[in-house]
């Protein structure tokens, strides 16, 4: 099981700002170990948000993205109180999605 | 016309000057971007596990870790150390005291983890660990104590270190580190010798690599620095590396630590 994302979402006047911090070694499978073998690529291909269950933003990644990824966006409307989810899935299959409160 | 031409010209010296941002000026900007978005987060929210988690042979936690503040205090521990410790006898800093921890209450070999290279195993999790311990004291000045003869004689070890030459290349860590407004490449270096200021230096590790993604602690930062000078590893925990911790962390008196904080 992949490690929880830290997800802060925050109100202001009609926009939302989602803050989202992943844990993922997004590996692009150009790089060698030490002993000269292929690491294989492992990275986040799908990232999925949600305010309040309604998907508001898909995002397809590839391997160009960073080690640990940071994401921000902004979603018109959202209050105090409100669910952000947030999901992603990778190469591998796995899979991980959190929660957290618009404050 | 003409006064048009003036303004421009102005204009123009104006964006000159603007665009000539200082190196420091561009990572405090960097950093101000991402603040938000510290990767170190990761690991401090890891280490916050591991450190209540129960594991090793004799499967405890590490809750009852004595960081200098009395068993299980880990707020304020970090702007702290190294310092004496009574039951070890010795002058430990943050990562020699979570080994005497891992070995003393949850039975891992000490000098084992001690031999691992870094980021692997065990290792990996001292990043994680000392990434949530850290944290615990963001924001608190340095005040490491000196009452202790054995930290005077650490920090009076440190001093020689620091200034003591050697290797194919005769150099000291105050070769880079001893003056003011130094910089290696586009990179401007702290000068140790003092109090470098709030979040610089000293009280700025551990910290996230972007450029690597790694979580380096101050043993990992200063076994780097004796390879950069082409010394020998000095190894994991050792006393020189300590006394260095001891003097750079009596210097840095009263500046404010950020970490864990972000480094390219």
């Amino acid at each position: 099981m992949a490690d929880p994302m830290r997800i802060r979402a925050q109100a202001a006047g009609d926009k939302t700002t989602v803050r989202v911090l992943m844990g993922h070694e997004m590996e692009t499978g150009q790089r060698k170990d030490s002993s000269g073998k292929l690491i294989p690529a492992w990275y986040i291909q799908q990232v999925t948000a949600q305010l309040n269950g309604k998907t508001v933003m898909t995002a397809q990644w590839g391997p160009a993205v960073s080690k640990n990824p940071f994401l921000q966006f902004v979603v018109k409307g959202g209050k105090a109180g409100d669910k952000v989810t947030v999901m992603w899935e990778d190469n591998k299959g796995d899979k991980r999605s959190d929660d957290a409160t618009v404050s | 016309m003409k006064r048009l031409l003036i303004t421009s010209i102005l204009m123009a010296a104006a964006a000159g000057v603007s665009a000539q941002k200082t190196t420091a000026e561009g990572i405090a900007e960097y950093r101000r971007m991402i603040a938000d978005g510290n990767p170190a987060e990761l690991f401090e929210a890891k280490g916050e596990e591991l450190w209540k988690q129960k594991r090793g042979p004799k499967n405890a936690s590490l809750e009852q870790c004595d960081l200098g503040q009395g068993p299980g205090k880990v707020k304020g521990a970090f702007v702290q150390l190294p310092r004496f410790f009574a039951d070890t006898g010795k002058v430990q800093d943050l990562e020699s005291r979570l080994l005497t921890c891992m070995q003393t209450l949850q039975g891992f070999d000490a000098a084992a983890i001690a031999k691992t290279p870094f980021g692997r195993d065990e290792q990996k999790n001292i990043e994680s660990l000392v990434a949530y311990i850290s944290g615990e004291s963001r924001g608190m000045r340095f005040s490491l104590p000196q009452g202790h003869s054995e930290e005077k004689t650490m920090y009076e070890v440190g001093k020689r270190a620091f200034f003591y030459r050697g290797g194919p290349y005769d150099f000291s860590c105050a070769s880079c580190h001893g003056e003011d407004g130094k910089r290696i490449r586009l990179q401007d270096l702290p000068n140790l010798t003092g109090n470098p200021g709030d979040g610089v230096g000293f009280a700025a590790w551990p910290a996230y690599r972007v450029g690597n993604g790694q979580l380096w602690g101050m043993q990992r930062r200063l076994n780097d620095c004796f390879r950069q000078q082409r010394f020998p590893y000095p190894g994991y925990a050792s006393e020189v590396t300590i006394a260095l911790g001891v003097y750079m962390g009596v210097n840095a008196k009263g500046a404010e630590s950020i970490a864990p904080g972000l480094k390219r």
